[in-house]
C-alpha cells in the first residue's frame, strides 16, 4: 500500500529499534549489578523504542495517527527516565525494592534457597 | 501467515512461562513482578483476538492496578518461601543480611512449625497436579476438538447501536445489551470498597490510609508527579470519549485517573483523604447512583428498566459515564490504598 | 493448527497452572495471584470463542469481549478485598498461614 522508500525506511529503523532492545535485553541478562542493568534498559527504552516509532510513523494512516506515536514514545521516555532514577537512588542507599533482591544481589550476596 | 504463528507461539510460551514463575518463584515479590509482566503480554494476547477493549483494560486493570495492590501486600507481608525442608533452621533460610530485610518484618514464628504438617503434602501436590492436569487436558481436547465458527451474537449486538449513538459495538454492549451487567459491576466495585473500608480498626475508623503520613519525595518522583496527571487526565478523558466509535471507556479512563491520583499520593504532594469524609463517600457514590437513577428512568418507556429511549441515548449514557468516570477513578483509588490505618 | 488455536491451548495451560497453584500454595497471596491467573485462563478462552464468532464485519463477538471486561473488574474487586483481608489478618496475627498457627509448641 504505502511507497516503497516508506516500506524500506520502516523496515530498517524498526530492525535497527530491534537491535537496540536485543542489546538492552542481553545487557539486562549479562551485566553484573543493578546500576550497569538500569544503564542498559534505558538504552532499550530511549533509543529502541525510538527508532521503533520513527519507523512506524510513515505507516501511521493519519496526522493525529503520528502524533500519538509520538506521545507515546515521549510518555515512555519520561516514565522511564523516572523509574530509573528512582531506583537507582533506592540501591545508593541501599534499601533495595525486596523484588530487586532475586535479580541484582544474587551476584554479589550469598544466593538463597 | 506462518510468519504471524511463530510469533503468536512465541507469544503465549511466554505467558506460559511467566505464569509458572508467578506461581513457583521463591520470592513473592519476584512472582507479582511475573504476573504483572504476564498481564501486560496478555493484553498484547487480546490484541492479536481483536479485541482492543478488553487488551486496554487488562493493561490497565487486570494487570496495572491489580499490580498495584499486590505489589503493596508483598511489600508489607514477610518474605515467603514455598518450601523449607524440615531440618532448616529459620534462622539459616532468612539470614538477617538477607537484602531488603530491614524494609520487611521479621520472619513470622509459625513458618519454624511448617515442617510438622509436611507429612501428606506429596500426596496432596500429587493430587493437585492430577486435577489441574486432567481439566487442562479437558479444555485442550475441547480447543482442538472444536475448530468451526462459535455461534455468534455480534449481529445482534450491532443492530441497535445506530440508535444509541454508538460505533464502537463492546461499548453498546456494556451500556444498553446487556447495561444491567455493567451496572451490577459498579456495585460490586462498591461493594469490594465497603468491605476493605469496614477492615479498619475501630480507633482508626474513618481516617486515612497508609500508616504514616508520605513525606514530600522530591526529585524525580515529583516532577512526574505535578507533570504526568494533566496529560493522564486528557487521555482519560479521551479514553471514555472515544469509547463510542473504538476501544476505551469508563474503566480504562478511570484506571488512568486512579493512577494518576495515586503518583500524586505516593509523591507526597497531596495526603489520602479522609475515608469518612462526606467529599470521598459522595464522590464514590454519585456516578452508579446516577447510572441507577438511569436505569429507574426506563421505567417511564416500554422497554423498561435501562432502557434509553431514542433520540438522547448517547445523551444518557454520556451523563451516565462522566460521572461513572470519576466515581470508578477514586473507587480504583481507594481500593489500592486500603483500609484507614491513622485516625482522622 | 492456527494461531486460535494456540491461543486456546494457552488458556487451557494458564487455568491449568492456577488451579494447581491454587491448590498447593501454603501462601494466601500466592493463592490469590494463582486465582488470578486461572481467571486471565477463563478470560482468553473467552477471547478464542469471541474470535471464533467474528461476524457481521466484527473482528469477535463483542458479548464474550464486554462480559470479559465486567470479569477482568470484578476479579480486581476481588483480589483487592482479599488482599485487604491478609493484609488485616496479618496485622492482627502476625502470621499468613492458613493452618492453626503453633502447631510446633504443641
Amino acid at each position: 500500500m504505502t511507497a516503497l522508500p516508506a516500506a524500506l525506511a520502516t523496515a530498517v529503523l524498526v530492525t535497527a529499534g530491534v537491535v537496540f532492545f536485543v542489546a538492552g535485553t542481553v545487557g539486562l541478562l549479562r551485566f553484573p549489578d543493578a546500576m550497569t542493568r538500569l544503564h542498559a534498559l534505558s538504552k532499550a527504552d530511549n533509543l529502541g523504542l525510538g527508532l521503533i516509532v520513527l519507523g512506524l510513523l510513515p505507516q501511521a494512516a493519519s496526522v493525529s495517527g503520528a502524533l500519538k506515536l509520538l506521545a507515546i514514545w515521549l510518555l515512555t521516555q519520561v516514565a522511564g527516565a523516572t523509574v530509573t532514577q528512582v531506583m537507582a537512588r533506592a540501591i545508593w542507599r541501599g534499601a533495595s525494592p525486596p523484588g530487586a533482591s532475586p535479580s541484582h544481589a544474587s551476584s554479589s550476596e550469598a544466593p538463597r534457597s | 501467515m506462518s510468519a504471524t504463528l511463530v510469533a503468536d507461539g512465541v507469544l503465549v510460551l511466554l505467558l506460559l512461562g511467566l505464569a509458572l514463575r508467578a506461581t513457583a518463584a521463591a520470592d513473592a515479590f519476584a512472582a507479582v513482578v511475573a504476573f504483572v509482566a504476564f498481564g501486560l503480554l496478555l493484553a498484547l494476547a487480546w490484541m492479536r483476538l481483536h479485541a482492543g477493549d478488553v487488551a486496554l483494560t487488562e493493561a490497565a486493570i487486570g494487570s496495572g492496578v491489580t499490580g498495584a495492590v499486590l505489589v503493596a501486600a508483598a511489600m508489607r507481608l514477610p518474605p515467603t518461601l514455598p518450601h523449607i525442608p524440615p531440618e532448616a533452621d529459620p534462622e539459616a533460610a532468612f539470614p538477617k543480611a538477607m537484602p531488603g530485610g530491614a524494609a520487611r518484618p521479621e520472619v513470622m514464628p509459625g513458618w519454624a512449625a511448617r515442617p510438622k504438617v509436611i507429612l501428606g503434602e506429596a500426596a496432596i501436590r500429587l493430587a493437585a497436579l492430577l486435577l489441574s492436569g486432567l481439566v487442562t487436558a479437558c479444555l485442550a481436547g475441547l480447543v482442538l476438538w472444536t475448530t468451526g465458527p462459535s455461534h455468534s451474537q455480534a449481529a445482534t449486538a450491532l443492530r441497535h447501536l445506530p440508535e444509541l449513538g454508538l460505533y464502537n459495538a463492546v461499548t453498546g454492549v456494556l451500556m444498553a445489551y446487556r447495561g444491567f451487567d455493567t451496572l451490577m459491576e459498579k456495585i460490586v466495585l462498591l461493594l469490594a470498597l465497603v468491605g476493605v473500608w469496614s477492615l479498619a480498626r475501630d480507633t482508626v475508623w474513618g481516617g486515612r490510609p497508609f500508616p504514616a503520613a508520605i513525606p514530600a519525595q522530591g526529585g524525580a518522583v515529583t516532577l512526574i508527579a505535578r507533570l504526568l496527571p494533566p496529560i493522564g487526565i486528557v487521555v482519560a478523558v479521551y479514553l471514555l470519549w472515544v469509547s463510542a466509535e473504538e476501544p476505551g471507556g469508563a474503566f480504562q479512563g478511570g484506571a488512568i485517573l486512579a493512577a494518576m491520583w495515586l503518583l500524586v499520593l505516593l509523591a507526597g504532594l497531596r495526603q489520602a483523604p479522609l475515608l469518612g469524609s462526606r467529599l470521598v463517600r459522595w464522590t464514590v457514590a454519585v456516578g452508579p447512583a446516577i447510572f441507577l437513577a438511569a436505569g429507574f428512568a426506563g421505567f417511564a418507556f416500554p422497554a423498561g428498566f435501562l432502557s434509553y429511549p431514542p433520540g438522547v441515548a448517547k445523551a444518557m449514557i454520556i451523563l451516565i459515564e462522566f460521572p461513572l468516570l470519576l466515581s470508578i477513578a477514586v473507587i480504583l483509588g481507594l481500593l489500592v490504598t486500603g483500609p484507614a490505618e491513622r485516625r482522622p | 493448527m492456527s494461531s486460535l488455536t494456540l491461543f486456546g491451548l494457552c488458556a487451557a495451560g494458564l487455568i491449568g497452572i492456577g488451579l494447581y497453584g491454587a491448590l498447593v500454595d501454603p501462601q494466601p497471596l500466592r493463592k490469590i495471584l494463582a486465582l488470578n491467573l486461572f481467571g486471565a485462563g477463563t478470560f482468553l478462552m473467552f477471547g478464542v470463542v469471541s474470535r471464533r464468532g467474528a461476524d457481521a464485519g466484527l473482528g469477535g463477538d463483542p458479548v464474550p469481549q464486554a462480559m470479559v471486561i465486567t470479569g477482568i473488574v470484578v476479579a480486581f474487586a476481588a483480589t483487592a478485598l482479599a488482599v485487604a483481608l491478609l493484609l488485616r489478618i496479618f496485622q492482627a496475627t502476625g502470621d499468613t498461614v492458613l493452618e492453626p498457627t503453633g502447631t510446633g509448641e504443641e
